[in-house]
């Protein structure tokens, strides 16, 4: 059972603790620096993207803990070709080549291998814990990338990627805005993969396209890899072969909007979601803050409330701001608003942790 | 002997000191400055080595104008300052 949780905010780096019955913020780090991504690795190194408004993206490393950073390498995109033409297909504006946000952070297979997903759309593969990063040239020069366009941010990002944890050459991505994409060879191929996913906000030939769809979050089952969720930007998708066919789910309560997802690491069926109302209204619906979940692999969904606030509260909840721990009872979610809260019973009763952070941009057990 | 320096700022991210280098444009001093100072680079110029855009860098109280190709030229005792725009904060 983890009682350790990493909260990445607008203005810091926090751990959360749980020591005898109650969890609390026990650390506080990196203060002043937007964070988009952790990750502790299997050594406990922890990973922190920076995001500093001035002086660009940046990676932090620390091997105790947090009391002490050092700068590894950061991802860097290669020399831009002067002759390239590299255009985002819906702003027609030209794509940077340059790192704009650390969007995810993994852990590979093997000791030390780390996988990390950018915006504006690469994917770079550490085998040294950090030490140095490669760009994943496969991805990034396959010319249905260039069809990737970015959604809420100005370039497209990858933002899920899950290591299969049954075939480590099984490697899967979710990108805003192009769809899931997957390498069976350990990142030398890829190819979008997507039937059934459908797209609101496109004209009417591209509702099927799997290569322009918008996943905000792809989340995978531990136990059983096959079995993946998405919180799509129009609605809920479920797929049970990989990720090859998506069926779309109709029955989230109150909506079936909203950016994050987490599957149980055991149950399959059992998902839970933390709606907004809508594309253009992101806030809980009628001020309540509740989280949906699922049992029964989307046939029904429960509406879970306990200890949420359930007047006035707007929060949104971001993409990485939902977590569920290796045992499956605990889950974590942070809010735009500065809320933490965690449950230890599946999502049925809530605590809050903190009224008071930072807009909260990712959490994640440890 | 151009003198480069930063702000403070900067220096709270990572080390910076200021130094005396002789150069006669903006790219061959910082060419030599982050050839010793190799982490400060990439807080400055991006990943295709232009400026970043809440960078500035100014020689003699102004602004530079190549901010892609760092082309201004240095006089031998030019001071330039590098520190982050009001933007970007």
């Amino acid at each position: 059972m983890s009682h350790q949780l990493l909260v990445g905010t607008r203005k810091g780096f926090f751990i959360v603790e749980k020591h005898s019955k109650d969890w609390e913020i026990n650390h506080a780090a990196l203060l002043g620096n937007p964070v988009t991504m952790l990750l502790k690795d299997r050594d406990d190194t922890l990973h922190v993207a920076i995001e500093h408004g001035h002086y660009g993206v940046k990676l932090k490393r620390s091997r105790d803990g947090g009391q002490t950073w050092d700068d590894p390498a950061t991802p860097q995109y290669p020399a831009k070709p002067e002759t390239e033409i590299d255009l985002d297909p819906i702003r027609q504006t030209s794509l940077p080549w340059d790192l704009k946000r650390i969007w995810s952070l993994e852990c590979g297979a093997n000791q030390n291998e780390l996988w990390c997903g950018t915006l504006p759309g690469g994917l770079f593969h550490s085998t040294d814990g950090g030490d140095s990063w490669q760009l994943v040239e496969s991805l990034w020069n396959h010319p249905d990338r260039k069809l990737w366009a970015g959604g809420g941010a100005d370039y497209p990002g990858i933002h899920s990627i899950m290591v299969d944890p049954k075939d480590s050459n099984t490697i899967r991505i979710g990108v805003s805005c192009g769809g899931v994409w997957a390498s069976f060879d350990g990142g030398k191929k890829w190819d979008c993969h997507g039937e059934g996913m459908r797209a609101e906000y496109v004209p009417p030939e591209d509702v099927y396209n799997p290569k322009i769809q918008d996943p905000h979050r792809v989340v995978q089952c531990k136990s059983s890899p096959d079995h993946l969720w998405i919180q799509h930007h129009n609605g809920i998708f479920r797929s049970t072969d990989g990720g090859r066919h998506w069926k779309e789910i109709e029955t989230a309560r109150p909506s079936a909007f909203g950016f994050a997802v987490a599957v149980h690491p055991r149950k399959p069926d059992t998902a839970w979601f933390v709606p907004g109302v809508r594309d253009d209204e992101r806030y809980a619906a009628n001020g309540e803050l509740v989280v949906s979940r699922t049992n029964d692999g989307g046939k029904s969904f429960e509406v879970l409330r306990n200890g949420l606030p359930q007047k006035h509260a707007y929060d949104l909840v971001y993409r990485h701001c939902l977590d569920i721990d290796e045992t499956g009872d605990h889950l974590a979610f942070g809010s735009t608003t500065g809320n933490l809260f965690i449950s230890e019973d599946q999502g049925d009763h809530w605590q809050q942790i903190s009224g008071f952070l930072p807009p909260v941009y990712c959490v994640r057990f440890a | 002997m151009a003198h480069l320096s930063f702000t403070a700022n900067l220096s709270r991210q990572t080390a910076c000191p200021e130094a005396d280098i002789p150069a006669t444009t903006i790219a061959q001093l910082f060419n030599q400055y982050f050839s010793q100072w190799p982490e400060v680079r990439h807080y400055v110029l991006d990943d295709q080595g232009e400026v970043r855009k809440h960078v500035r860098v100014i020689v003699d109280g102004l602004n530079i104008q190549d901010r892609r190709k760092l082309s201004d030229k240095l006089r031998p005792k030019s001071e330039v300052f590098v520190f982050q725009a009001l933007s970007g904060g």
